[in-house]
């Protein structure tokens, strides 16, 4: 994580430097830094940055898909002359265990269609999720599973 | 070309100020609290993205457009941690949640 922040910083760094702020000369800065970031990823650990690059894309692409989508379903809800709603909290099993993965999956739970991260159990194994339609709780939480959070552990394990 | 340009920033603007509308009757029309987040996460963040992109990319810089960037990227961060204090924040201080509510696996 702190690899892909740092080719960024280099990116910006490059772009101020050479004094030129457009959009092509960002993304050559950023290949630039992760060129030099990979000559050195012996000493810095960085091995597999590449095809992580790629599943960490494949995850922002999935984001802005479902937040898409459920911008679009709360307006559907909202627009419906009668509101047939079946809110409720259900407990999420959680996999993922570091700090970060579950603030991650919690604020992409929030932005997805009809659920919303409310809190955390103590043990951190469960995560207490609110939908719009708990009529069946097993299907938002095999979705969960099957898609964020396979992702965020293919991204960042 | 212009026209183009024009009518894609149009078509943002009249989709972000829809969302922001929508987000806002939605508010209203929810029945309790937890679900009312719902909708001001949700439609809130990608009405006002939208109309955050409108802006960079009619201004034609780089530079506004990467700041229009910057702010939808704060907003998509800070948005769910908002909605979600707020839930949290409701849950503890005792607001019920509505009479419609089906299941409540936190007891």
């Amino acid at each position: 994580m702190i690899l892909y922040l740092l080719s960024l910083i280099l990116a910006f760094i490059w772009v101020v430097i050479t004094g030129s702020a457009s959009l092509l000369n960002l993304i050559f800065g950023f290949a630039l830094s992760t060129f030099a970031l990979w000559i050195v990823r012996d000493e810095m650990s960085a091995r597999g940055y590449l095809p992580r690059l790629g599943r960490i894309l494949s995850l922002l692409a999935l984001f802005f898909k479902e937040l898409a989508l459920s911008a679009w379903k709360v307006a559907m809800v909202v627009l419906r002359p009668r509101m047939d709603l079946k809110p409720g909290i259900f407990a999420f099993p959680l996999t993922v265990d570091r700090d970060f993965e579950i603030t991650l999956l919690a604020n992409l739970i929030t932005l997805t269609p009809g659920t919303m991260s409310v809190d955390v159990s103590d043990d951190r194994k469960f995560l207490y999720v609110h939908a719009i339609d708990c009529s069946d709780v097993e299907a938002p939480k095999r979705d969960i599973a099957n898609g964020f959070e396979k992702k965020i552990m293919e991204a960042f394990r | 070309m212009d026209v183009v340009f024009a009518i894609f920033t149009a078509i943002l603007i009249l989709g972000g100020a829809a969302f922001a509308l929508v987000a806002a009757i939605g508010l209203n029309r929810f029945p309790d609290v937890y679900s009312r987040m719902h909708a001001a996460s949700k439609a809130g963040t990608v009405g006002s993205g939208l109309l955050l992109l409108a802006v960079g990319v009619h201004s034609g810089e780089l530079s506004v457009l990467a700041r229009a960037l910057a702010g939808f990227f704060f907003f998509v961060l800070t948005a769910p941690v908002s909605a979600h204090l707020l839930a949290i924040a409701a849950l503890k201080a005792g607001y019920s949640m509505s009479d419609k509510t089906v299941t409540n696996e936190m007891e």
